[in-house]
């Protein structure tokens, strides 16, 4: 990662994602994709896949985007951000693209990612296009009510994994969409979180610049009050605390090697520096019911998964 | 709020007008109200970090609050604001208050 923004003064201060768009109150993507946009810069065209920041931010007649937008379907955002990038590419080469380096930035839920959109986006890392696909992980379909996906965590209640007698929440774990990334071999790909505005902001800044290699992928923990359950002034909190009970681990790809990014690499280095996941669980209505046992199970899950993570970054 | 008739919006669903969201006032929807106690104010711009709407503006210059000198001022846009709390809950000097809606 290359480090643009040393501290929080650094940050770029121009606002390209308006004011007055329909998200929830304290909703997690939005301040994604607030500094998405800033991070990037007006030299952007962005490609949005269906979801939360899709449906809420473009309202139609009004978009709360001061950047070149398109909205296209669940399944084919990747692609459609293929053309953008190539078409680019074509104009550049004969003299009719008047924009200098413009970045393609693709932004997908967790459902148009780790479900609908996955053949897309695999198509796309393999072509190799030069786009920064950027996924936003609210772990379930929130905007149509809170429908499981492939990205929520196992035991979480939702609408479709009711908890009952017969299943206990959601049967099956969460899918490592890192490492099905990771195996297109690509040139970078990250883990950033809400609650780490400036590692998330470089790590942006470092995307974009090996697009010009080849396809970048990251990956932003961005929690939802409504869905997760909880009070929609703890959305920075929640994403904190799923970065520092190891829940959600923060590390990077790049040219095929890991590096653990703090708080990670020091609760690995320390073990008595990781809080217990029953903090992040606890105060979330989807993990209600959970009992000591399951949450005993899930804590085991977030230990062995930060051991592999320690093993491949030692590689 | 008017809509544009038929004949007047583009064809194929394109908007012409970047950052139109403006005109939807969202502060409409908040039930707690933030207020900012400048003098408890340490100016480390978390507050405008995280907010999800970016209603918190950074205005430069120098403002004098109980003689010390900042250059920075920081001021709610109540225009959008949806008094979700997330800049008090994260204020370090707790600077921000929640007050209901009067």
């Amino acid at each position: 990662m290359k480090v643009v923004y040393k501290a929080i003064w650094d940050l770029p201060v121009e606002e390209l994602f308006a004011s007055g768009h329909r998200a929830c109150a304290g909703c997690g993507p939005a301040i994604a994709m607030r500094w998405i946009t800033k991070t990037a810069g007006p030299n952007t065209v962005v490609v949005n896949a269906t979801g939360c920041m899709e449906v809420t931010t473009t309202q139609y007649p009004e978009t709360a985007w001061m950047v070149p937008y398109l909205h296209v379907a669940f399944e084919n955002a990747a692609a459609a951000a293929s053309g953008v990038d190539s078409a680019i590419r074509v104009t550049s080469k004969k003299g009719l693209w008047r924009s200098g380096k413009t970045n393609v930035i693709v932004i997908a839920g967790d459902g148009g990612t780790y479900d609908i959109g996955l053949q897309s986006l695999s198509g796309m890392l393999e072509r190799g296009h030069h786009v920064l696909y950027i996924l936003y992980d609210n772990e379930a379909y929130m905007n149509t009510g809170i429908q499981r996906s492939g990205g929520t965590p196992r035991y979480a209640w939702t609408t479709t994994t009711p908890v009952g007698r017969a299943i206990r929440g959601k049967i099956q774990a969460k899918k490592d969409i890192m490492g099905i990334v990771m195996a297109h071999r690509v040139p970078y790909a990250a883990t950033a979180s809400i609650s780490n505005i400036i590692d998330m902001s470089n790590k942006i800044k470092t995307a974009l610049e090996y697009t010009e290699e080849g396809p970048t992928f990251l990956h932003i923990m961005a929690p939802c009050p409504p869905g997760w359950r909880f009070p929609e002034e703890r959305t920075v909190e929640a994403a904190r605390l799923a970065v520092e009970t190891g829940y959600f681990p923060l590390y990077e790809y790049d040219h095929g090697k890991i590096r653990l990014n703090p708080p990670t690499s020091n609760m690995v280095a320390d073990p008595k520096r990781r809080k217990p996941l029953r903090e992040f669980l606890k105060f979330q209505g989807r993990f209600a019911h959970l009992t000591d046992a399951e949450i005993g199970e899930l804590e085991k899950e977030v230990v062995a998964n930060l051991e592999y993570l320690a093993k491949l970054a030692s590689l | 709020m008017s809509l544009p008739k038929v004949h007047e919006i583009p064809i194929g669903g394109i908007i012409t007008e970047p950052g139109s969201s403006r005109r939807n006032l969202t502060g409409g929807w908040r039930s707690l109200k933030p207020i900012i106690h400048d003098d408890r104010c340490i100016r480390c711009r978390i507050c405008w970090m995280y907010c999800p709407e970016g209603t918190i503006k950074e205005t430069k210059g120098e403002f004098v609050v109980k003689g010390r000198k900042y250059q920075y001022k920081y001021e709610i846009d109540y225009n959008y604001c949806k008094g979700c709390g997330i800049c008090a809950h994260e204020c370090p000097t707790k600077a921000i208050e929640m007050v209901p809606e009067a």
